[in-house]
């Protein structure tokens, strides 16, 4: 049987001052860590939860997003007579031909501009994303200069509030209605009359199609009718695969960034962990005489020493998760460096990232406890003894 | 006179300590018997491996030749596993300054060595509360050991010493940071153990009046051990 548990907890205590400085330096990496973390997942989800699973996103081959992409009339036609397509309500089909156009707006309050994502939208456009919901106003009239705003550009942009009016392509253009889509990227976006964007803009081409389709089993003969006709120049995607693609950039790089920068942080959190574990291991030499000679193992000594900086490791973690879970009530705007574009997202915290972080906080306890607690499981108990 | 068993028989003891290049012998050619239900005195002065014998009859040092049996058993051939789980079930250790852990009670100090066992978490309690019983600190089983007196941090450790029922005690200098009250009380709980519970102790001490309690006192002069002293019991 081990060393009582109670043991390595009672000893973290009865030095409480030493115990809350060394983990207090590992909270505050892994506070790191785990913001790190939910940020890459706070945009990871932002995007994802902007598609859903039937639609299917149809943009030119090799374009990574719909600002790249242009799809002229004709295919777009041609994809809009596909079989595929589901029927909505009022017995026309479900597809939307977008144009997507990026703009300069100024942000409130001060004038550093940012690009904002302006949608020009179809008749479907709405139903084919019930996530998007008019909250004032009304939608833009069909061949007009007006405009809707989501939540996000109304809140922090000027001009993107209810009837105020907002100025580009040689245009001002009135800000009918307001639209929320939740935590998607759509509330990042302007949306139009598509045709009158067009001509605004002067583009002749859609940036993309969006449709429904009529069965979910149907998307690989879809796709694979349009990646292999030769008549077309274009590529499909579902809606959910086509904004994970775009999340996964930066995500990653967030990710790659954040574990870079807390490893390094952590050498520190975890050599403070050692200082600290050394010191005890020093402190409790005759202790640990003792114990050997009642007859507990090296091993004994070793897991009680490890628990022990485990113990201290947890603490740590615990308490950094404890602060980083606030971050969740942030919520931050960056580029979007795949469609170059503004983006809001918050914070977001997982069971996943909370696993990722303890198991983290664990092993920085353990690297700086295995050694200290194997110069304790290897001393001579004489030697030991003597120290007391 | 009685033919009494030995308990502890030493033979043709070597022990020596390396000190850089220059080897310096502390024990040198000890045989020694000790009867069941001894209680022996080992005296000398400092650096006369008074110390570094009771070690080695306790198990927790290497001799370099020569034999220590205890109960029949040679434990020089032990494994240091072996050797550990030997300590645990049949030596009970008294040392100068208690070595009692701070961070847990009188009660859970005298469980300890029982964790070992393979007793249930029932009869632990029961065996911890006897063995306070017998160096009387029932009513002291939750203090901590700071919270108790030098006297009493020296009987919870007696009490943590006997609870496994071992064959024998060792105790090195068990009076020696006591005051001369509690070392009496001290003495006087070692005697009754063995003549109540018939445990032998082997006991080193620069202490005469410990000294006087003892039924054998054995000098050490250099790593030699002096002819009989027979104590006046």
């Amino acid at each position: 049987m081990n060393i009582p548990f109670s043991y390595s907890l009672r000893n973290l205590w009865t030095r409480r001052l030493t115990t809350v400085l060394t983990a207090s330096g590992m909270a505050l990496v892994v506070f790191v860590f785990a913001s790190v973390l939910m940020l890459a997942e706070g945009l990871r989800k932002t995007l994802v939860e902007t598609g859903a699973y039937d639609n299917v996103v149809v943009i030119r081959k090799g374009s990574h997003s719909e600002v790249m992409s242009g799809i002229d009339r004709l295919q777009a036609s041609i994809v809009e007579t596909q079989p595929e397509i589901s029927i909505g309500e009022n017995g026309k089909r479900l597809l939307a031909k977008e144009i997507v156009v990026l703009v300069n707006l100024s942000r409130r309050g001060s004038d550093k501009p940012a690009m904002i994502q302006v949608r020009g939208i179809g008749e479907a456009s709405l139903p084919l994303r019930p996530q998007v919901q008019l909250t004032a106003g009304r939608l833009p009239r069909p061949a007009s200069f007006e405009i809707i705003a989501g939540a996000n550009i109304a809140k922090r942009y000027k001009g993107g509030g209810l009837g105020e009016t907002l100025r580009f392509a040689l245009s001002d253009w009135t800000v009918v209605g307001i639209f929320d889509a939740g935590n998607t990227g759509y509330s990042s976006e302007i949306w139009g009359d598509a045709d009158q964007l067009m001509r605004a803009f002067r583009r002749p081409v859609y940036s993309s199609v969006l449709f429904k389709l009529r069965s979910s089993s149907d998307f690989q003969g879809f796709k694979e009718l349009v990646e292999s006709n030769p008549r077309f120049t274009l590529e499909a995607k579902r809606e959910t695969q086509y904004y994970a693609d775009q999340s996964e950039m930066m995500s990653n790089f967030l990710s790659l960034l954040g574990l870079s920068l807390t490893t390094i942080f952590s050498l520190g959190a975890v050599v403070g962990a050692m200082i600290t574990m050394y010191a005890a291991v020093a402190n409790r030499t005759g202790e640990i005489g003792t114990l050997r000679a009642l007859g507990f193992r090296r091993r004994n000594i070793l897991m009680a020493f490890l628990i022990e900086s485990l113990l201290l490791g947890l603490t740590g973690g615990l308490v950094g998760l404890f602060f980083a879970s606030f971050m969740q009530l942030l919520t931050i705007s960056t580029m979007n460096w795949q469609t170059f574009s503004e983006l809001a997202f918050s914070f977001s915290l997982t069971p996943e990232i909370v696993g990722q972080t303890l198991f983290f906080s664990l092993a920085m306890g353990f690297i700086g406890g295995v050694l200290p607690a194997f110069r304790a499981a290897r001393m001579n108990i004489v030697d030991a003894l003597r120290a007391a | 006179m009685e033919q009494r068993k030995f308990i502890v028989e030493i033979n043709h003891l070597y022990k020596s300590y390396r000190r850089g290049s220059q080897i310096l012998p502390v024990l040198q050619d000890i045989t020694l018997d000790i009867a069941e239900g001894e209680f022996l005195a080992l005296m000398g002065p400092s650096g006369s491996g008074k110390s570094t014998l009771l070690n080695l009859i306790a198990g927790i040092d290497k001799a370099d030749s020569g034999s220590v049996r205890v109960g029949g058993l040679d434990i020089t051939a032990l494994s240091e596993t072996e050797l550990a789980q030997w300590r645990h079930s049949h030596v009970g250790f008294i040392f100068q300054f208690y070595n009692l852990i701070p961070v847990l009670t009188a009660f859970e100090n005298v469980e300890l060595p029982l964790l070992l066992s393979g007793l249930s978490r029932k009869e632990r309690k029961e065996h911890a509360r006897m063995a306070l019983r017998i160096v009387n600190l029932a009513d002291r089983m939750e203090h901590y050991p700071s919270q108790l007196s030098g006297g009493q941090q020296q009987r919870v450790a007696i009490a943590r010493a006997v609870v496994t029922d071992p064959v024998i005690l060792v105790a090195d200098e068990p009076t020696g940071d006591l005051d001369r009250v509690s070392a009496k009380e001290t003495l006087d709980l070692m005697e009754r153990l063995v003549h109540e519970l018939g445990k032998t102790i082997i006991m080193v001490t620069h202490d005469p009046r410990a000294a006087e309690k003892a039924h054998i006192v054995r000098e050490l002069d250099k790593g030699v051990l002096n002819a009989d002293i027979q104590a006046g019991h």
